[in-house]
């Protein structure tokens, strides 16, 4: 028993990415009910008493981001869908707009009738362009059963929906750097506030939300907001799509309720199975290469030896001390032979490459990073060096412009944190570390709890 | 990406070019995509178009889509510039770009690439002396349970081996051929 399915329920019916067999299986149920049985209103008030909140990652509540959006009389609003799935770890939008794109296309209607936008913009990331192909194969099919473009489903709401593409960046899954993106500029973000949802895409209000995100207001629409919330526990309501890789016996892209347990995803049978080649599990960071790795003994128990479960809650029970987030659900599983010092560098190098360089913090901070790392993997390093990366990621940390200053600190500091005797030994035994790697750590969960 | 090298315009044929028929009919249907006056929005797409034709996207090529798009050339190269997927240097007829993030770098792209760097005979960032392949690394394409990954012409090769090397090798050198 896996639990209830409301995205990849229908994934696997053969020709489900086709506009007649996703209708003949109940699909573009929520724009009809939308447009024929509630206002607009209606709608917000169903996301907001769903708890849905945002899955690309800040978990922010998707109902109250929809009320911020401005509504000036003669503008025009957007909503824009962030495709640009890019954050290490996480490929589920891929997998959702792969095999269901109309499922994506309609949740882009109920929702741009809830915000009252009339043109909305699907942002993919360049890589998937095939995907960009299947979606617009899709939408065109959605044009030709009058689900889009004018008096849909015989009512007065018209929509265009137009799918872009990027060309290389992560920055652009920052929501202000992509709209940058959209308007055919470099990515680089926007000072904050005026936030999107007042001056967004071409100055006018916008909502940019997150694929997974917006595929979930469908079945909130069918089902209510209410028996979505059920679903779930605490703030963490109805299910998320998790995608996970690294060294497991069976990684993919699942939905599971929220509040299973961690154990449970990576041993279970319905899940990943487990660690790869009867190896142990060193480490695991749950939700994307921003948020912190956590050492064995802080996976699968919180430090208070409470079970870890997969909810925004739990993984981030315990601050950055002895906790992670659900991030955006990249869930990256290391097994007993996996270097931490040399899966840290790869990260540095990520950031260090991807920032766009407006903030000297980050443009120089990351860099600066990526070469202290580079030094350590490779057996030049030394002790003060430790503390470098310590001090530089200070002052990256809340000195920039968009996220991703802290995107980058914080996985440098979470591997410090939890496998500094890693990195130590990387400088005392600099040889040995070049032929082989370090092994498990020993928990040091008392350590961790007096702090 | 802000330390990304371009070859200097002296060094490239600077001769103006003009786009083909279909290139400038899929150019104009994507333009016509956006809001009249938001014109601009197309041009990255429009990169797209322009280095599936050419292979590369050249200074003489981004003046045409800055002509097209009615905008300065340097609106063109600044774009351009900044994202990845665009080469602005001549490259190989095949570009394999092996993701080196994290998650592939657990499953062993590591392994991969330097098994394409022996088995081509050249370094990550050059192309072979027949012109038909060119070895760069990506960070992150987003197929993190698919790993080791690299992406060519757009298609993804997942789950990559050195069997599985060898025989994409294979077939690109067999369509390079055919064409």
């Amino acid at each position: 028993m896996t639990g209830r399915k409301l995205l990849l329920e229908n994934v696997h019916i053969p020709g489900i990415e086709t506009f007649d067999v996703y209708r003949k299986n109940g699909g573009y149920a929520s724009v009809e009910k939308a447009l024929k049985k509630m206002t607009p209103e209606e709608v917000v008030e169903e996301v907001k008493k769903s708890g849905l909140r945002g899955r690309g990652g800040a978990g922010f509540p998707t109902g109250m981001k929809w009320s911020f959006l401005a509504k000036p009389e003669g503008v025009p609003r957007y909503l824009v869908c962030n495709a640009d799935e890019s954050e290490p770890g996480t490929f589920k939008d891929r997998y959702l707009m792969e095999k269901l794109p109309h499922l994506l296309i309609e949740g882009m209607i109920t929702s741009s009738y809830a915000l009252g936008a009339n043109e909305a913009y699907i942002y993919i990331r360049g890589e998937f362009m095939y995907i960009l192909h299947i979606l617009e194969k899709a939408i065109a099919e959605a044009y030709a059963n009058g689900m889009l473009g004018k008096n849909i489903m015989g009512s007065s709401f018209d929509l265009d929906l137009i799918v872009a593409p990027g060309g290389g960046a992560y920055i652009c899954g920052e929501e202000t750097a992509l709209l940058e993106s959209l308007e055919g500029k470099r990515g680089n973000p926007r000072m904050k506030p005026p936030f999107p949802a007042v001056k967004g895409l071409w100055g006018c209000p916008t909502v940019v939300n997150n694929v997974e995100t917006i595929a979930a207001v469908v079945p909130i629409v069918n089902d209510g907001g209410e028996a979505y919330a059920k679903i779930g526990i605490e703030r963490s309501t109805g299910t998320k799509l998790i995608s996970a890789g690294g060294n497991l016996v069976r990684p993919g892209v699942y939905e599971l309720e929220m509040g299973v347990s961690v154990e449970e995803f990576i041993y279970g049978d319905d899940y990943c199975r487990g660690i790869a080649n009867g190896k142990q599990l060193k480490a695991c960071i749950p939700g994307g290469s921003s948020v912190p790795i956590l050492p064995a003994h802080l996976v699968t128990k919180t430090a208070a030896g409470e079970n870890r479960l997969m909810t925004y809650e739990s993984l981030a029970d315990g601050g950055f001390t002895s906790g992670s987030m659900l991030g955006s659900g990249g869930f990256i599983v290391f097994d007993e032979d996996q270097c931490i010092v040399r899966n840290t560098y790869t990260f540095a190098r990520f950031y260090s490459h991807e920032s766009c360089g407006q903030c000297s913090p980050c443009r120089e901070g990351t860099g600066w990073m990526e070469k202290v790392l580079h030094r350590l993997e490779h057996g030049h390093g030394n002790m003060e060096d430790i503390t470098l990366l310590e001090e530089i990621n200070k002052k990256i940390e809340g000195n920039t412009i968009c996220p991703l200053g802290d995107a980058a600190a914080w996985p440098v500091a979470a591997a410090i944190r939890h496998f500094r005797e890693e990195f130590e030994w990387h400088v005392t035994h600099a040889s040995e570390a070049q032929t082989r790697n370090y092994g498990l750590i020993q928990p040091r969960v008392e350590e961790i709890k007096a702090l | 990406m802000h330390n990304m090298k371009a070859t200097s315009p002296n060094q490239q044929d600077l001769s103006p070019v003009e786009f083909s028929a279909d290139m400038l009919t899929e150019i104009n249907r994507v333009i016509a995509m956006f809001p009249e006056g938001r014109e601009k929005s197309a041009i990255i797409r429009i990169l797209h178009i322009v280095q599936t034709h050419y292979g590369w996207t050249s200074v003489p090529a981004m003046n045409k889509v800055a002509e097209i798009l009615n905008i300065q050339p340097i609106e063109v190269y600044e774009v351009a510039s900044f994202y990845t997927m665009f080469h602005l240097n001549p490259v190989g007829n095949y570009v394999f770009e092996v993701c080196r993030t994290g998650p592939c770098m657990l499953v062993g792209s590591d392994e991969i690439i330097a098994y394409i760097e022996d088995k081509l005979n050249i370094k990550v960032g050059e192309t072979t002396a027949d012109g038909m392949f060119t070895l760069k690394t990506a960070e992150c394409l987003g197929a993190c349970g698919y790993g080791p990954v690299l992406q060519c012409q757009y298609k993804f090769h997942e789950h990559l081996t050195k069997e599985k090397v060898d025989e994409i090798m294979e077939a690109y050198r067999a369509a390079s051929i055919s064409k």
